[in-house]
């Protein structure tokens, strides 16, 4: 049984759904994201499981006990707030304690535990500060302290990188994936950056308009996609329209309007046999599956079209390409500079081949 | 250059327009003369006789009774509207709280002399001095209270239920420390308002009580002796500290309007 269970939850405010009909398992222990753009409702279902906010309909259950009449002070459950939502007039020690104090904790318990956390979170010099005397790490810290210290079954944070330099948000991204492993407590991670639920999680839901479209590992959302929006929702993607000639077990033959046949890899997740011929989508691919050459080595792919360089991004460690293919469409080719003189392989102008291996990308049907 | 020169002698003029009447009869309340005319030289005269005034000093310990009832009390109201109003953010509320601040004084005046009568059937005197002044104090507590709360993260109040708190115990550790300034500075507020009202005090005093400033008024009424200048000068200095307080304890209170 999951340890966090979202059964069927709507919340409506007025006449706008901001969750509908969602269900999530969440297991125990693991690193979860709820991954989408603002208005997606992710932070909707975050106050839900707090209980700052309560579903129209649905359950959301808790270790199998339904949480609908539990107040929020109730919940074994903490959150980090985006704001941090640090108490102005407390110390750092007195941030950290509040949680200890409100349970009725005899003093010395109180003071141990508080030593003990404020050393993890390496805070102890900051003991007696002020949480506006504190830099965004620190006071992120703070945050992190007072909401693992009365040991929760569930921590909820979000969105607490947001506000932090790039630097410093990927050293945070680091200290969140060692302290989760460190406490073992489920952690509930929402954003709406995709490259921050791809290096944290364990499993990601991706959700739009108050529906989650995929749960799936990072990887698989990456490399799998089940739906246009999730497919350009993370990371970058060449879409080019599709019609399947062919869905057979091994492989899916597609037309690209205006290109040609080429072979795909068989539609993850949906019946083959579902697929008959005559269906139309999109062929996706990633920029850094897409091979380009002047000469011989890309004709040797099963899948390769002839285009006109027409841009180049120089990124330093990778140089993104942009192709124009005879039908008009652009396609993006993604090649990293490792060797030395890459960078400058081709020039905006060149006529070259683009092709891709027969196991790469994904048919997305409409 | 030039502009600049005009606009000092502009905001100077302003300034001397505002604070020049203060300044005179702080001035001739040290004047070692029966009339207000011309300067003879300096006494502490009048202080003397305004200590030796019983009418006066029963005013003025009626003002700072009615002041301090009236403020406590107000402060208390006006606190609980403040939240009632940021926590509920019905338009009705905030307008009904407001009314009384923007009423014309005579037009309240009036209205609770009628309502204290004719309605409740109450003898006039100190109790419906108090219960006027707290009628038209509580909106200047509950302004100051919900500014000071609408400048906080909202989020606060949620963590502080998320670390265990429940919803008393939120405003005891979280909301009450947190607008404690406001509070102290809107019961100043309170307390000096009622210390200076004379039109909704004169309408509600009736005949046996008086305060401060209805005295001042019926002693000008036959002449105005340096001993108003004193008792005046006292009043202001009073004022004048009570603003500085409010302005040290809570220092975005005085920019409520703006």
């Amino acid at each position: 049984m999951a340890q966090l269970e979202i059964r069927n939850v709507t919340r409506r405010f007025g006449d706008f759904v901001a969750v509908d009909n969602i269900s999530l398992n969440i297991e125990a222990g693991e690193f979860f994201t709820l991954l989408g753009p603002s208005g997606c409702g992710k932070t909707t279902i975050l106050r839900m499981i707090a209980g700052f906010d309560l579903p129209d309909a649905g359950q959301i259950l808790l270790d199998g006990k339904d949480l609908a009449d539990t107040p929020p002070e109730q919940r074994p459950v903490r959150t980090v707030f985006q704001s941090y939502a640090l108490f102005p007039h407390m110390t750092v020690a007195q941030n950290i304690a509040f949680p200890l104090v409100m349970a009725r904790l005899p003093q010395n318990e109180i003071r141990q535990r508080t030593q003990e956390t404020l050393k993890h979170m390496r805070l102890a010099d900051k003991a007696d500060h002020y949480p506006r005397e504190l830099s965004g790490g620190q006071q992120q810290r703070v945050a992190l302290g007072r909401a693992l210290i009365s040991r929760p079954r569930l921590l909820l944070l979000d969105e607490p990188l947001a506000a932090l330099d790039a630097k410093l948000r990927e050293e945070m991204q680091i200290e969140l994936i060692n302290l989760q492993r460190d406490v073992g407590i489920t952690f509930v991670f929402v954003t709406h950056a995709q490259d921050e639920a791809l290096a944290l999680s364990h499993h990601i839901a991706v959700m739009n308009r108050g529906r989650v479209e995929q749960v799936d590992e990072p990887s698989k959302l990456y490399g799998f996609p089940k739906s246009r929006f999730v497919a350009d929702f993370i990371g970058h993607i060449n879409m080019l329209d599709a019609q399947v000639l062919e869905a057979a077990h091994g492989h899916t033959r597609l037309n690209i309007h205006g290109l040609g046949e080429i072979t795909a890899p068989p539609v993850a997740g949906v019946a083959v046999d579902g697929l008959t011929s005559g269906v139309g989508g999109v062929f996706a691919i990633r920029p850094e599956q897409v091979r380009i050459g002047i000469r011989g080595e890309v004709a040797e792919l099963k899948n390769h079209f002839p285009g006109e360089v027409r841009n180049l991004l120089y990124c330093g460690d990778v140089t993104t390409y942009k192709v124009l293919l005879a039908n008009g469409a652009m396609i993006e080719a993604l090649l990293p500079n490792s060797a030395p003189g890459r960078a400058e392989l081709f020039k905006v102008g060149d006529t070259v081949k683009v092709g891709w291996r027969h196991d790469a990308g994904v048919f997305l049907h409409e | 250059m030039r502009r600049g020169f005009w606009l000092w002698v502009a905001a100077l003029a302003a300034y001397a327009f505002l604070y020049l009447p203060l300044l005179i009869v702080i001035i001739y309340s040290f004047n070692d003369s029966r009339l207000n005319a011309e300067w003879v030289g300096f006494t502490w005269h009048w202080y003397n006789v305004l200590l030796h005034d019983k009418d006066m000093l029963a005013a003025a310990g009626n003002s700072l009774l009615i002041a301090l009832a009236s403020s406590l009390i107000a402060t208390l109201i006006g606190t609980m509207a403040g939240i009632a109003m940021y926590r509920y953010k019905m338009r009705v509320l905030t307008f009904m709280v407001m009314t009384p601040v923007a009423m014309p004084e005579i037009l309240l005046g009036v209205s609770l002399l009628l309502f204290f009568i004719q309605v409740l059937n109450l003898t006039l005197g100190m109790l419906s001095i108090v219960l006027a002044h707290i009628t038209f104090s509580i909106g200047f507590v509950a302004i100051v209270v919900r500014t000071s709360l609408a400048g906080l993260d909202e989020s606060l109040f949620e963590a502080a239920r998320d670390c265990g708190a429940s919803p008393w115990e939120t405003f005891r550790h979280i909301t009450f420390p947190l607008i404690l300034p406001s509070v102290i500075a809107g019961g100043l507020m309170a307390f000096t308002l009622s210390l200076d009202d004379f039109v909704i005090t004169f309408f509600t005093a009736g005949v046996g009580v008086s305060t401060l400033p209805l005295r001042i008024y019926s002693m000008i009424k036959i002449a105005v002796t340096p001993e108003v200048n004193a008792v005046s000068t006292l009043l202001m200095l009073l004022t004048l500290t009570m603003i500085v307080l409010v302005s040290r304890i809570a220092p975005n209170v005085l920019r409520w309007r703006a």
